[in-house]
């Protein structure tokens, strides 16, 4: 994922627009696409985005600087490249009083990352996450598409094997 | 675990304090223990019966039977005859004439206990979220076609709002009134945009209802389309709800499919299209304006108001935003007419309001009941009680920007005009319920982490005040805070609530303001004397008092 290539930006695009349109309305599913695409949206996916969407003549002026603070102001979308897998953890109330420091701190302990790192192997990234709506079985994380509810310390490890 | 049976309810206003009202809870304790009943009987109290002259009264539940004036040494003969017995004890009945306050629409409760009323979640968990054929065996379509071929949009608006539908995505204003605005402004095109990103804490009753009736939505949104006069809408889901979008993308395709959505729907010449539209993480986006800056595809903040919406919303054109719960009762309110309606809830608040129940109780998920019933009544039968039997301390109404609601409140009715006057919130419908194991201080800390992150830095008051609250809260557990630092909780904490720009600013301080208020004495304590009651705080180790304290002994 470190190297991503043009010709597969311009590819992920290319659908991501034909699915979603090219309208200033689109801006959002399209840059969700991307990420789910890539981990993160590169540098290059913007550029794209922008010669692809950019349309003055039509009353559609797109900045890159338009693209960056969309990209920078949502959970979803990442700047950064992420690991393999990213874990994001409930740290909202619910979770938090049906037990959750416990279970952050096993996960913490079992990949020995701090919220918000990748680890050097590029296979785990653990981020902190608001409510994921699934509150009936906090505390909750989410592991990629994932979702696993009533966590306690001792489930983590056999969670995250399942992982390669 | 407890299988309630029955509910009792014993009037505790002033006048039936006066008369005696503490003495007959004492001896229906006394009594229910006496013939083992605790597990099948639940003991609550409601304040509001009106003014009467035959108070004290007793209701008991699922039969709605109202006692009065009931006296203490009534108490055994009710327990052993209605409660164990199951017979209604004729003669100690209230007269029946005139039921004023709530007791009235408590009436309309009979056989409520321990069933749930389900208007909004009726099919959910029934139908195949996945058929149009099932939706519409169950009643589907049915408040569409009524209203396209049968009713003109100032006729459909003007059901919505004698039903008294309030809106259920916190605020509870009238629906029927939105409605109106929008159709009444100037302006074409116009929206209709179903806020479907449900963010906050502790709330997920709105993926329940479009993971599980999703036709639901549509059908709602396209007779809302029809009586504002907006022939396109948007669904906008939060990004992290993947599988309530697959199935609304589904359930557009078949409508479509069926000319049930789209062009000539149900062969007229109304035509309106759906478009689903995820979100990408960010609460802010649940705020209405900012919701619509964010479908505009630009960052999700919250734009000025004055105009509103209904007269400058999507594209600057007139825009309906409704929350999915509210849209949810607008079908079966078409189809059995609002006087059905207003067999639900109370006067002031009608219908049925969903509720999540989160936290220590022993039965977390999903419940509709009418609206007016307690926070008691809520824990003890549909949460089963508390978990490992312990004690209540407060419940959060509403997510994490909602009240703080000590336990001394909970028999405060749950309806719109009872919590105001409480000086709480509904909400969004999340009640976190916390034992006494939880820490005031600790509860902030994790509610301002949340509202510091999500805060979207568009004006000053809020930027700066969730994170200076942050710090203090965080300091205070640490044990270094100081005792001016309350004042600086407080002084924030007001001006957040009345000079930020959106509901997240004004709403964001609201927890930690009850907290100060409520529960002051704990607060203090980790600042003067380094104690934490729960000995979850930092300041637990630094002090030797807290062990002293936590003594079994002593606590």
């Amino acid at each position: 994922m470190d190297s991503v290539k043009e010709l597969d930006v311009a590819s992920v695009v290319q659908a991501a627009v034909e699915k979603h349109g090219a309208r200033r309305d689109a801006l959002i599913p399209i840059l969700s696409e991307v990420n789910r695409a890539f981990g993160y949206i590169p540098e290059q996916a913007m550029a794209e985005i922008r010669r692809v969407v950019h349309a003055p003549e039509d009353g559609l002026f797109l900045a890159d600087s338009h693209l960056y603070a969309i990209t920078s102001f949502y959970e979803l979308l990442s700047t950064q490249p992420v690991g393999r897998h990213v874990i994001r953890f409930c740290e909202s109330a619910p979770c938090h009083v049906e037990g959750g420091r416990p279970v952050i701190k096993a996960i913490q302990k079992e990949l020995n990352l701090n919220p918000g790192e990748t680890s050097a192997d590029k296979k785990w990234t653990l981020l902190m996450n608001s409510c994921l709506g699934v509150c009936g079985v906090g505390p909750v994380m989410l592991v990629d598409d994932d979702i696993y509810g009533n966590l306690t310390p001792d489930k983590i490890q056999a969670i995250l094997a399942r992982y390669s | 675990m407890k299988t309630i049976r029955s509910m009792v309810l014993v009037s505790s206003d002033k006048t039936s304090l006066e008369r005696g009202a503490g003495e007959i809870i004492r001896r229906f304790q006394e009594e229910i223990l006496a013939f083992d009943l605790s597990e099948e009987i639940t003991l609550s109290t409601i304040c509001d019966v009106g003014i009467r002259d035959d108070v004290p009264l007793v209701i008991v539940y699922p039969e709605a039977v109202v006692y009065g004036p009931v006296r203490s040494e009534d108490v055994p003969v009710l327990v052993e005859e209605h409660l164990k017995k199951g017979r209604v004890v004729k003669y100690m009945l209230a007269l029946m004439r005139e039921m004023p306050g709530q007791i009235n629409w408590l009436r309309a409760r009979q056989g409520m206990l321990p069933a749930q009323k389900r208007i909004v979640l009726e099919r959910v968990g029934l139908i195949d979220p996945e058929s149009l054929e099932e939706y519409i065996i169950y009643d589907g379509y049915q408040a569409l076609g009524k209203a396209l071929t049968q009713m003109t949009p100032a006729e459909v608006i003007a059901e919505v709002e004698k039903s008294g539908l309030q809106g259920r995505g916190g605020a509870g204003f009238p629906t029927g009134r939105k409605w109106g605005f929008v159709n009444s402004a100037p302006g074409q095109p116009k929206y209709v945009i179903c806020n479907a990103d449900e963010s906050e804490p502790g709330t997920f009753k709105d993926r329940m209802i479009l993971e599980g009736d999703p036709f639901s939505i549509l059908e709602a949104m396209t007779i809302a389309a029809y009586a504002v006069g907006a022939h396109e809408g948007y669904i906008y889901i939060r990004g992290e709800y993947r599988h309530a979008y697959q199935l609304l993308e589904n359930a557009i395709r078949q409508a479509e499919s069926r000319g049930l959505l789209g062009k000539n729907i149900f062969g007229t010449d109304f035509n309106c299209h759906i478009h689903l539209h995820a979100g990408a993480g960010a609460y802010i986006c649940g705020e209405e304006t900012a919701l619509i800056e964010s479908i505009e595809g630009k960052r999700g903040q919250p734009r000025s108001r004055p105009p509103y919406p209904p007269t400058y919303g999507l594209w600057g054109k007139p825009t309906l935003v409704n929350n999915v719960e509210t849209l949810a009762n607008v079908p079966p309110i078409l189809r059995n007419g609002p006087d059905w309606y207003h067999l639900f809830g109370s006067p002031k608040s009608v219908g049925t309001k969903v509720y999540t129940i989160l936290g220590n109780v022993n039965f977390t998920g999903l419940i509709e009941v009418p609206l007016g019933i307690t926070l008691r009544e809520v824990i003890d039968i549909y949460g089963k009680g508390m978990k490992n039997g312990a004690k209540l301390k407060l419940v959060q109404t509403g997510g994490s920007s909602g009240s703080i609601v000590p336990a001394h409140l909970q028999d405060t009715p749950m309806d719109f005009e009872s919590f105001r006057k409480a000086g709480a919130s509904l909400g969004s419908g999340a009640l976190l319920v916390c034992d006494e194991n939880t820490c005031v201080v600790d509860l902030s800390k994790v509610l301002m982490q949340f509202f510091r992150f999500e805060c979207c830095g568009k004006c000053t008051l809020c930027r700066v005040g969730t994170q200076r609250m942050f710090d203090i809260m965080n300091r205070i557990s640490e044990g270094k805070g100081t005792s001016g630092d309350l004042d600086v909780l407080q002084k924030v904490g007001e001006d957040m609530s009345q000079v930020s720009n959106c509901g997240l600013g004004q709403t964001a301080s609201t927890a930690v303001l009850d907290i100060l208020k409520h529960f002051r004495a704990e607060v203090e304590e980790h600042i003067h004397t380094h104690v934490c009651r729960a000995s979850v705080c930092p300041v637990a180790d630094l002090s030797p008092i807290t062990n002293l304290v936590n003594q079994p002994s002593l606590a």
